[in-house]
């Protein structure tokens, strides 16, 4: 499976995807730079977190118009999968590719911790190596990550499955005290009605390796990279 | 010379911080009088904060040398080599007065100013470290300093993209107007592919890289070298502002044009902006330097080539390139979407030519500027107030009934209490090279594609340095060289920020002179060479100065990562013991402070030769996997230590623990000293590790063990303290929050 990496100006997570995609899960992968619109040759997008071009205006605001998420339609259509995380997901909804918006912390603050995400839904490229009601750990990074959608919105959302991953507690309730940034619902992940396009704003890459405190991000992988066998376009090596 | 810049007297001199000796100096030196942009230039390269005037003398006594320094004092940071071809890049720096006057732009770029220190010497910044600290925390006036000063420094490093890995905060009066905001960077670099800020090669050009130059943070740098009187709120547009983004975008065409091999020496702008940049590249190098301002980017109009020199607006590099390669410079910048601009060449002659539209308006040699700033040796005079403290006797003082109570005012002191508050504000992770977070004595990173890893830590107890400020400052190194070693590191470097009052009174320049020579004798004795660092005097606001401030940054190197060691215990039944120092005292101690508001008494002495032993066992215990948890007895002493070692880890654990002490019980517990530390060993390795310390000659002595829901500590058989780890989460988990939620 062929990954790439968006750089936008200001983009700081794209080495960390770059170093697990290729170190850790040993898979081909390669930079694209932002103003790039050819994505020939991918197979799945990643979409890292950092401060494109300084996220002055809103977050994700100015790289949801750039060249390159301006291809991602395109490459949604022909079978490409889109990986959002932190400004990655940002940028997603900015773009319109998932619904809703990230807005800042109800605390106000930035916040660096780890979270615990319940799974929601297991039958997306992204999540098919996981179980229902599985209780993963991974850590936020972020100033502007509450989740808001209208409420026709949320109700659809729920309804067809497009809600990938909640905030909750170390034992999977679903509590105001686990959500970090007074998300709607506890929501920490969304997908787009395919499920070819999924936004969170916890960073997988910063989770794994047992080193770095956990490996339950490598799980997201795992589900691409198994998505891939079952369509005989990629052998497990 | 430009008829619209004012007319050079004494007055205006003496209005720029220079003294009349001063002035007849430069026009001795320049036979003739200065124009105004050249007083400019002189007055910020010759402030204490660029020149180092009042402390030069002293500096000159610190040991800078070994065999793992590549680069010492003297340059943007100091280096060292930390094998596999790699070396390590670190400097702290203080950002003290702009962020009195606005906490958040101050601290922010504080950081930001630390980070190009970094880069420009060719490294990628893998952590910074802040040390702070402000006044009367029930003072509303704190709260918003705190709040002010902990979003800048999150909002620069978060969004540069470095992540943070520990650091201090603390209290004191003396701080309420004079807050100290110290950062430090940590950068990796090649040993090969060092840069230095050397203008080499007659003929090559001098290329301006990054944003563009505005009015912003003229004077920074004599701003500095002032004390704050009544109103210094009203200096606010002398701070800059700094723009995060920016500097990712030239950090990463830095390092990209470096790459290309087309850049010869690069150097950052920072205080005194342009003028220290064009004087400081050539004076290094031997060479002179013409520069035309009308070519430098500018972002406002009608500026003056005085304010262009000497503005320090953010985010900006000075380079010199090869000639005939400037394209591929320009290039890697254009990509960036940053301004690449020639504005001059290096010259033969030693001059610094300054022309406006073609016009001269300054011309003065680089060695007049760069290395002629006068250095003094004031009179330094032992201060009254010394006997006083020293004659002090905690022990007249009742001794409290209830040691319980004491135990939780101490974790819930603002000093001790967990800082989570403050780092969860802070990007931890990014770089995938985290593997001890904040919270523990220091941070660990490891450095991809070899074993090893680095451990950082930042240290200095300002009450102790009050009290003593040779023995303080001397147990500051010894923290921190502590707090990496029980992280499993050896010491390899020191940088030193130290912040004082006016050196202008001799009392505060003893108190400066007795702590460097600390600072010496404690790096001879423990084998640290001090690579760089950063003086910040006038730290005083209306005659009150600060506490003594040095404030230690260390770096430690960890040859095995899969070696390093937290502060927490980890496992039931795991034995628990205290090796180190016997004697501690309440002379300065948190306890002092809580219960009495009393900063007095004598320390517990500093022996280096023990502390050096402590430290290389403990380390050694941990290469060899004998002990599980190893944490540094500090502020609280070691009933204290034992309360962090239970609450601070993943998951709490008890332990049950034994004191034996000839001295009262509120001694025993929560007396300080220095070369003290808390292990836990696993049973089946205690013999081989009392072994070990024995033929270290380190004292070692069982206390107890890991184990249970409570902390307790029994003092001469009965039971001391009996700490359900619950209340102790709660006093010490909302000990810092409360005054700033």
């Amino acid at each position: 499976m062929n990954f790439g990496v968006v750089v936008f100006p200001g983009t700081w997570s794209d080495c960390d995807f770059h170093y697990v995609i290729g170190e850790v899960l040993h898979q081909p992968v390669r930079y694209v730079w932002h103003r790039d619109t050819n994505l020939s040759g991918l197979d799945c997008l990643v979409l890292p977190g950092g401060f494109s071009y300084g996220d002055y205006l809103r977050a994700g605001a100015v790289a949801g118009r750039s060249p390159v998420v301006g291809a991602l339609p395109e490459f949604v259509a022909r079978g490409g999968l889109v990986l959002g995380s932190c400004n990655g997901f940002q940028i997603l909804c900015e773009a319109k590719l998932l619904p809703g918006a990230l807005m800042r912390n109800e605390c106000l603050q930035y916040r660096c911790q780890s979270t615990f995400l319940l799974v929601e839904n297991v039958e997306t490229p992204f999540t098919r190596a996981l179980r229902p009601g599985q209780i993963v750990k991974m850590p936020i990074s972020h100033g502007e990550g509450r989740y808001y959608a209208e409420p026709g919105v949320l109700r659809q959302l729920r309804e067809s499955g497009q809600i990938a991953f909640r905030y909750c507690t170390e034992d999977g309730r679903l509590t105001k005290e686990s959500n970090p940034n007074g998300s709607m619902d506890n929501i920490a992940g969304v997908v787009n009605e395919d499920g070819t396009v999924l936004g969170l704003m916890p960073h997988p890459e910063r989770a794994a390796e047992s080193a770095l405190g956990g490996t339950d991000g490598v799980l997201i992988f795992h589900s691409l990279l198994g998505s891939l066998v079952e369509d005989g376009s990629f052998l497990k090596g | 010379m430009t008829s619209a810049e004012p007319k050079v007297t004494l007055e205006l001199a003496l209005a720029h911080g220079l003294t009349s000796e001063e002035y007849d100096r430069i026009i001795h030196r320049l036979g003739r009088e200065p124009s105004a942009t050249e007083l400019g230039l002189f007055s910020a390269l010759w402030s204490e904060h660029c020149a180092y005037k009042h402390s030069r003398v002293f500096l000159r006594t610190l040991p800078t040398r070994g065999p793992r320094v590549l680069q010492g004092p003297g340059e943007n940071a100091g280096i060292v080599d930390i094998g596999d071809g790699l070396a390590l890049v670190f400097k702290i720096e203080s950002h003290n007065h702009p962020s009195f006057i606005e906490p958040f732009q101050g601290a922010a770029t504080g950081v930001g100013g630390i980070l190009r220190d970094v880069f420009t010497m060719g490294a990628r910044p893998i952590a910074v470290l802040d040390s702070l600290r402000f006044g009367d925390p029930e003072d509303p006036r704190t709260r918003g300093l705190i709040a002010g000063v902990v979003s800048g420094i999150g909002w620069y490093g978060n969004c540069f993209g470095v992540p943070n890995l520990g650091g201090e905060v603390n209290f004191a009066p003396e701080y309420s107007g004079n807050p100290l905001v110290n950062a430090m960077a940590v950068g990796l670099v090649r040993r090969d592919r060092i840069f230095r800020a050397r203008a080499e090669g007659v003929g090559n050009p001098v290329i301006y890289v990054g944003a563009k130059t505005g009015r912003d943070g003229i004077h920074g740098a004599t701003m500095a070298s002032a004390v704050f009187e009544e109103g210094a709120e009203q200096r606010r547009p002398t701070v800059q502002v700094g723009d995060p983004f920016t500097e990712k975008l030239l950090l990463e065409a830095c390092l990209e044009a470096m790459d290309t091999g087309a850049i010869l020496g690069i150097q950052d702008m920072g205080a005194a902006g342009l003028a220290c940049a064009c004087a400081e590249m050539p004076a290094r190098a031997g060479t002179g330097m013409d520069i035309e301002l009308s070519r430098v980017p500018q972002r406002e109009t009608g500026m003056t080539p005085y304010e262009i020199m000497l503005s320090e607006s953010q985010e900006r590099m000075l380079l010199v390139a090869a000639r005939g390669r400037e394209a591929e410079v320009r290039r890697v910048f254009a990509k960036w979407d940053l301004d690449a601009v020639e504005i001059g060449t290096v010259t033969a002659d030693g001059v610094l030519r300054v022309k406006s539209r073609g016009c001269l308006v300054a011309e003065v040699p680089v060695n007049a500027l760069a290395d002629e700033a006068p250095v003094y040796e004031k009179p330094t005079a032992r201060p009254a107030w010394q006997d006083e403290l020293s004659s002090f006797d905690p022990l007249a003082l009742p001794a409290p009934h209830d040691l319980q109570s004491v135990m939780l005012d101490l974790l819930a002191a603002p000093g001790i209490a967990c800082k989570e508050w403050v780092y969860r504000q802070y990007d931890q992770q990014v770089g995938l090279n985290t593997l001890m977070l904040p919270g523990s004595d220091a941070g660990v990173l490891r450095i991809k594609g070899t074993r090893r890893a680095v451990a950082l830590s930042t240290d200095c107890n300002a009450r102790y340095t009050f009290i003593d400020p040779r023995a303080g400052a001397a147990m500051a190194v010894a923290e921190a060289a502590r707090n990496v070693s029980v992280s499993g590191a050896r010491p390899l470097g020191v940088t030193d920020c130290l912040n004082f009052g006016s050196p202008e009174r001799p009392e505060i320049l003893w108190q400066f002179k007795e702590a460097v020579a600390g600072i010496a004798e404690a790096c001879r004795a423990l084998d640290v060479p001090v690579v760089g660092g950063n003086v910040s005097f006038y730290n005083e606001t209306q005659g009150q100065a600060i506490l003594p401030t040095p404030v230690i940054g260390m770096a430690g190197l960890i040859d095995d990562a899969d070696s390093r060691c937290p502060q927490w215990f980890q496992a039931w039944g795991d034995r628990v013991a205290l090796i180190g120092a016997e004697r501690v005292s309440l002379g300065g101690s948190e306890y002092l402070w809580t219960r009495h508001r009393r900063v007095a008494g004598q320390l517990a002495p500093l022996d280096l030769e023990l502390e050096r032993r402590v430290q290389e066992a403990c380390r050694l215990a941990i290469a060899r996997h004998l002990v599980r948890s190893a944490h540094d007895c500090a502020e609280g002493g070691i009933a204290v230590a034992l309360a962090e070692s239970c609450l601070s880890g993943p998951a709490e654990i008890g332990a049950d623990v034994e004191i034996a002490s000839a001295s009262p019980a509120h001694v025993a517990l929560f007396g300080e000293g220095p070369s003290r530390i808390v292990v836990s060993v696993p049973d089946e390795h205690g013999h081989r590790f009392a072994r070990l310390m024995e033929e270290f000659g380190v004292p070692s002595c069982w206390i107890g063990r890991v184990g249970g829901d409570r902390l307790v500590i029994r003092i001469g058989g009965a039971p001391g303290i009996i700490l359900r780890l619950g209340d102790g989460r709660h006093a010490w988990r909302s000990g810092f929050a409360r005054y700033v939620s």
